[in-house]
């Protein structure tokens, strides 16, 4: 098999040695096992020690490797080299400040998705047993608990960008109507309060480049306008 | 230079599942808890499992914990500890229970229970018939796992280090131990981190060979820490090579579509485990359906051009049970093997997958080691929970569900036993030693005065190829033999790993170059491990010790039925008995037999 070669432009910057960022390029000969834009920076890696980005499961379902792709949030991991044309241009998510070279520092995107209260409220005293839900009831969790939190929908969403202080972002409300749409959470008027606010919830203004980017094929939009669908319905 | 230091009551090492359920114990108990990990909690390992967690619920056919008592020991060919076992599949309705009402969101049945499937080596009665023992969500069951148990931290406000890497274990002249050192990988600062009391839940080392389902982050990192502070590793030549990791990528693909009816097929499209496992036949425990796989493979019988690889075939399932059920593995095909397994059969290879053994504890979580005559003595102050501890519930050979469940019971133990022993007075906050960071600082310098060296990625690629070759699926005297002087010798130039990175900030060739010196640890422990092991038991099979009348399967339990205990210093091993008694004084122990399925 004939050894293919890629150019890549990648974007570095080392706060501890550098004034400001630039623009690097390289040209690296893959091995045939290197089918996803992962291996190819596995295997940069291996020849400059200096490149630095995050990774773990490879499988795309640890969110660790989001990155700018050619002008599109991805995962490195679940993107064919071969797809791709070249030079491969690769950058930080935009809108996060940036840590060094492919990491950001996703502080403000935890701390959103924290803002939503993230976790099952209940409070009535559990059963000795699993709480009872339809398979129908469950069913609607579908398309929200599959969330990795990787940040690509965030990071694409110029609401976001504009208020990352304000708006909870499209990878927060995903998570809000998750527990919203739970059968077993009971805090739907605290949750819906918690979003009640000209930021927080109605910044977004369906432009969609989360559904466009998400690496699972979920659709915060959808879910950003069922919660909407939730505050009209208890307004009248 | 000035090391930082911080206080805490207790002090987590790993946010997987292990350490968060752990966690979970701890703050909830108003402990001063500080959780570090290399990597944002939702992006640990646990977060790859998929098909599903044991317990005898009994929601689709009926079960007990006694039948999963049974089926664990016999999975672990005996070399379970029996009270260990008792332990984690009675608790298992109590934690899968707990994590429904902590929000999971499990599928469920049409009378809203939580759904369960079969899995391999799980039956009814003994053995006689597979049962529904596996509780799913889907077949991500892993990632909403670990959501929903971090998501109960934020609830109960835990402390995350998030992106600290810890470095090595403190300990006393005594051997208490007093905590960690840490790296902020961020800023390249180093703090120790004292406590009353360690836990370490770090996970596995699956990146010790070549193909592996594992990620990146799977380095072993608790088991070098412990390995060098002096703790033994126990069991360390048995790793489960998974049946089913996607041919040439290495990525898992769950047992639980053999359990939703998937059927392996060789060349000629026959389903060859009927001949091999002639009653669980492709639900058989996944040593046995791994050596089966290999042998088909050997014997000429491998699908593609080379004959490498057989088939995983669901073809004959609905694409509405595809959907609903495994719609991750459909996407994990379409992925990384180019195959629509609506369509067409994924071609699968047995791969790296787990280690069954371990850090000592006992069913408590508490670390133990030989002390003055007691091979199970209590090192003071240190815990270990989930795949990085090695109880001992899975023995020669894990049980697919439950790895999820031992994370579940003895996280939530070890975080138990913490609160215990603090608020019982057994622990206290001893005096740091003046050099408690010495040994950390000096393994950085020497990485960054390193000249000459050799690249990490080298190194680590000679270590990951040798594992692979010498301790493998099947194990042969001279591989075995040559393995160890081969890792021995890798383990020297680890010793000279040069990086040319020297940036304080966020700096990987770093971190890699600290993991590498975990990993060389296991790799050691493992060869030198099943080099000596002169029997086939689980997932150790050699050669020369094939099936016999005298020896069934070639285990031995006469010489072996006995836990490894492997010490760095020295390279040495040692031994002890397992524990054959269960818990109860009314449970019945499970008496060797041969393991058939």
């Amino acid at each position: 098999m004939t050894k293919r070669t890629i150019q890549l432009k990648m974007y570095r910057y080392d706060p501890d040695k550098d004034d400001k960022p630039y623009m690097q390029d390289y040209t690296l000969e893959l091995e045939p096992s290197d089918k996803k834009l992962l291996d190819a920076l596995v295997r940069l890696k291996s020849k400059d020690d200096s490149l630095s980005f995050r990774r773990s499961c490879r499988e795309g379902v640890c969110g660790s490797d989001a990155m700018n792709v050619n002008g599109k949030n991805r995962l490195a991991c679940l993107t064919d080299i071969d797809s791709l044309p070249q030079p491969i241009v690769l950058r930080p998510l935009p809108g996060l400040p940036v840590i060094r070279d492919l990491i950001v520092d996703m502080t403000q995107f935890f701390k959103q998705y924290h803002s939503i209260k993230p976790y099952l409220i209940n409070d009535a005293p559990a059963p000795e047993r699993e709480r009872l839900q339809s398979p129908e009831d469950r069913e609607e969790l579908n398309g929200l608990y599959e969330c990795i939190l990787c940040a690509c929908c965030s990071t694409s969403c110029p609401s976001f960008w504009w208020n990352p202080d304000k708006f909870v972002g499209p990878a927060g409300l995903l998570a809000a109507y998750r527990f919203l749409a739970d059968t077993r959470d009971e805090a739907t008027t605290e949750r819906l309060d918690n979003l009640e606010d000209p930021y927080r919830l109605f910044r977004c203004h369906s432009i969609m480049n989360c559904v466009d980017v998400c690496p699972k094929s979920l659709n915060p939009t959808r879910a950003i306008g069922k919660i909407k669908d939730m505050m009209v319905s208890r307004a009248v | 230079m000035t090391v930082a230091k911080r206080t805490f009551d207790a002090v987590i090492v790993g946010a997987g599942g292990a350490g968060l359920r752990a966690a979970l114990q701890l703050s909830e108990s108003g402990l001063k808890t500080a959780v570090l990990t290399k990597v944002f909690p939702t992006r640990s390992h646990t977060v790859a499992a998929q098909g599903g967690v044991a317990a005898s619920l009994g929601n689709s056919t009926e079960d007990n914990w006694h039948w999963h008592m049974y089926d664990t020991v016999k999975g672990s060919d005996w070399l379970g500890d029996q009270d260990a076992i008792e332990f984690m599949c009675r608790k298992a309705n109590e934690v899968v229970v707990e994590l429904e009402h902590y929000g999971m969101p499990f599928d469920r049945t049409d009378n809203g229970k939580i759904y369960q499937r079969p899995f391999g080596g799980h039956s009814q009665n003994y053995g006689q018939s597979p049962v529904s023992r596996s509780c799913a969500a889907a077949d991500r069951t892993g990632h909403a796992m670990l959501h929903a148990l971090y998501q109960r931290n934020v609830r109960a406000n835990t402390q995350f280090f998030v992106e600290w890497m810890a470095l090595d274990l403190i300990r006393n002249a005594d051997g208490d131990v007093l905590g960690v050192t840490a790296l902020e990988m961020e800023t390249g600062e180093v703090s120790i981190f004292h406590a009353k009391a360690t836990i370490f839940a770090t996970g596995g080392a699956g990146r010790i060979f070549h193909s592996s389902t594992n990620a990146f982050i799977n380095t072993g990192d608790g088991l070098g820490m412990a390995a060098r502070a002096g703790v033994p590793l126990e069991d360390m030549e048995f790793w489960q090579f998974h049946p089913t990791g996607v041919f040439g990528a290495g990525v898992l693909i769950t047992e639980g579509v053999r359990g939703e009816g998937g059927i392996l097929r060789n060349a000629s499209g026959e389903r060859f485990m009927e001949r091999y496992a002639p009653n669980l036949k492709d639900l058989a425990s996944r040593d046995v359906v791994s050596r089966s796989m290999v042998t088909e493979i050997n014997e000429g019988r491998g699908c593609g051009p080379d004959k490498d690889h057989v088939l995983l075939d669901i073809t004959h399932l609905s694409p509405e049970t595809i959907m609903k059920r495994l719609p991750g593995i459909r996407e994990i095909s379409i992925q990384f093997a180019g195959v629509d397994p609506i369509k067409a059969p994924i071609p699968v290879v047995p791969t790296a997958h787990y280690q069954m053994g371990g850090i000592p504890t006992n069913y408590k979580g508490q670390v133990v080691a030989p002390k003055g005559g007691n091979v199970n003595a209590p090192v003071t102050g240190f815990y270990a929970a989930g795949e990085c501890a090695c109880a001992s519930v899975h023995g020669a050979n894990r049980l697919g569900t439950n790895s999820l469940l031992d994370l579940l019971v003895f996280g939530k133990s070890a975080g138990e036993s913490v609160v215990e022993d603090l608020n019982s007075g057994n622990l206290s906050l001893k005096p740091l030693p003046a050099d408690a960071a010495d040994v950390s600082l000096a393994r950085l310098a020497r990485l960054e005065g390193q000249t000459n060296g050799e690249s990490v990625f080298d190194v680590g690629l000679d270590m990951r190829r040798t594992m692979q070759k010498h301790a493998g699926v099947f194990r042969f005297d001279n591989l075995l033999k040559e393995g160890v002087s081969q890792i021995l010798s890798v383990a020297e130039r680890a010793k000279r790993t040069e990086i040319k990175d020297k940036s304080k900030v966020w700096n990987t060739a770093r971190t890699e170059a600290l993991e590498l010196d975990n990993l060389i640890e296991v790799a050691k422990a493992t060869m030198v491990s099943a080099e000596a092991r002169k029997e086939s038991r689980g997932a150790h099979v050699r050669d020369d010790a094939p099936d016999s009348p005298e020896f069934p399967n070639g285990r031995n339990d006469n010489e072996w039925l006995k836990h490894t205990l492997w010490f760095s210093e020295g390279n040495r091993l040692e031994y002890k008995p397992v524990t054959m008694r269960p818990l109860s004084q009314d449970v019945e122990p499970i008496a060797l037999a041969k393991r058939t399925y």
